[in-house]
């Protein structure tokens, strides 16, 4: 394989080692390593059905692997008691495939969620990150709606001002712009670029969308069949010689 | 094999029961959440409660009625309408209908936030979905059970006295003279506060099977059926050991 990205000098953000996860007869890693540097963004590929999803529900410890170390800025989180999860969980930004907003709350106050439980602020000041968080995500009209009262896409980008709130060191998007069109799509990677950028944010996305990964991602990995097919610079994995790998790439 | 099914889901409540507990040791303590559900529990249950409880009297005061003409002891009617409400109607009553409305609600609601992965969203914002969700549903059940309790007793036996009045006129006062006459606070208290253990029930079962539930929309449906099969049953058995204790700790 190619060089290591970044050989890990500012340290490793994420650091997966050895992860194997079955469910029942079907296994779904059979070990993989994997690994984003801090400032670093990482999007993750692969066909549907792989195990992106559970990749990044392993990460925030909403699922337990059968095998492995994982390390969030250099901490096991394997086997960790729920308070202290939790206190990694604050640093985390948490994109589900499906948005996963709380339907019983606005969208308003679904972005003010984190907010509330975990900053003492003032009421002012929540509703002003809120309206400024859901500008960013151009949902600032939007706020008074339920999520049952917005299309798709526009819960998904919900999903991200809220995965955004606690202006989190890490990054674990779940297809951020699936279900977008391309405009509002590539407004999505810039956002993440940006994010990015400011804030020295460590990032792992998960993505169908070549094009985009090749805005935002500095590194890619190609998951197939429970292992790392591939992983490179967006580029070194366009010039693959693997037929899957440029397969892949194309088709995307 | 319906054995070890019992068992372990006796099992799983104990521990949903013990992480519930372990939580509300910490702050902070979830009161808009808690307030919420009161409301959802207790006022949103008033109307169906009054019914059910007013239904109750007439019938058992036109049933009661005819039968102590036949004995010419018909100057008893008001304290057996009187004693058996407030002793063993009003909270059974009360508890079942409960059962009904409140324990399809928090089996549908959670059990909908778990296929939804809304409560895996609420674990991502390392927030406790057993103290968000469950310990509140809990405290509102246990703190609402006895409230509605009082106002089923006293519907029915308005609604008794109605009945009354219309097969032969006396009047509210006397009636309710005649019913209390011997009446003590000790005839009053320890069945109304039955009712929390109720409540108690109720509000486990309900949380636990809504947030167990497992596999889309029919997963909701079995969740919400379940949790309204299980409370009602586990009621009238609570009661039996209930009304056991009351009278071998408070003799009449
Ligand atoms: N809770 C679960 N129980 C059993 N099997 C599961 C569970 N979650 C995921 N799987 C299985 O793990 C595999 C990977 O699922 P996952 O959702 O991670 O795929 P994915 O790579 O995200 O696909 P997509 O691109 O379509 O979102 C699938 O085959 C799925 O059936
Ligand atoms: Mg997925």
């Amino acid at each position: 394989m190619k060089e290591k990205n970044g050989n890990g000098k500012n340290g490793d953000a994420i650091e997966v080692t050895g992860l194997k996860k079955s469910f029942g007869p079907q296994t779904v890693f059979k070990g993989i390593d994997l690994h984003v540097d801090t400032g670093e963004s990482v999007a993750v590929l692969g066909p549907s059905g792989t195990g992106k999803s559970v990749l990044l529900k392993l990460l925030i410890g909403l699922q337990q692997p059968d095998a492995g170390s994982i390390r969030i800025g250099g901490k096991e989180i394997v086997g960790l008691g729920t308070d202290a999860m939790n206190e990694v969980r604050k640093g985390i930004g948490f994109l589900f495939q499906q948005a996963a907003l709380y339907d019983s709350l606005t969208v308003d106050e679904n972005v003010a969620f984190p907010l509330r439980r975990h900053l003492h602020l003032a009421e002012d000041e929540v509703r002003e990150r809120v309206h400024k968080l859901l500008e960013s995500v151009g949902m600032a009209d939007h706020g008074h709606k339920l999520p049952s009262e917005i299309s798709g896409g526009m819960q998904k980008r919900v999903g991200l001002a809220r995965a955004l709130a606690l202006d989190p060191s890490i990054l674990l998007f779940d297809e951020p712009t699936s279900g977008l069109d391309p405009i509002t799509a590539r407004e999505i990677d810039d956002l993440i670029v940006e994010t990015q950028k400011q804030r020295h944010v460590s990032s792992l996305v998960v993505t169908h969308d070549v094009a985009g990964a090749h805005v935002f991602a500095d590194w890619g990995v190609l998951l197939h069949e429970g292992e790392v097919a591939a992983e490179g610079t967006m580029k070194d994995l366009d010039r693959s010689s693997d037929p899957y790998v440029a397969e892949f790439l194309k088709r995307g | 094999m319906l054995m070890t099914s019992v068992v372990e889901w006796f099992g799983e409540l104990g521990q949903f029961t013990w992480k519930m507990l372990r939580t509300l040791l910490l702050p902070p303590f979830e009161f808009r959440e808690f307030l919420r559900q009161l409301d959802a529990i207790g006022p949103k249950s008033v109307p169906l409660v009054m019914l059910a409880g007013g239904a109750t009297g007439v019938v058992m005061s036109m049933q009661t009625r005819d039968s102590l003409v036949h004995l010419g002891a018909k100057g008893m009617l008001p304290a057996i309408i009187f004693y058996s409400m407030v002793k063993e109607t009003g909270p059974i009553i009360t508890a079942l209908v409960v059962s009904g409305r409140v324990g399809a609600g928090i089996g549908a609601e959670l059990g909908s936030m778990r296929v939804t992965e809304q409560i895996d969203a609420i674990e991502a914002s390392a927030v406790n979905p057993y103290k968000y969700l469950a310990a509140t549903r809990v405290a509102a059940c246990i703190l609402m059970l006895p409230l509605l309790t009082l106002v089923a007793d006293a519907s029915g036996f308005l609604m008794g006295w109605v009945a009354d009045f219309i097969a032969e006129p006396i009047s509210l006062r006397l009636f309710l003279d005649h019913a209390t006459r011997n009446a003590s606070l000790g005839d009053f208290l320890p069945p109304t506060f039955k009712t929390a253990v109720f409540g108690l029930i109720i509000g486990l079962i309900a949380s636990f099977q809504g947030m167990r539930a497992h596999g889309g929309t029919e997963g909701v449906g079995r969740a919400a059926t379940q949790s309204v099969v299980l409370c009602s049953l586990f009621v009238i058995l609570a009661d039996v050991i209930l009304v056991r204790l009351i009278v071998l700790f408070f003799p009449s």
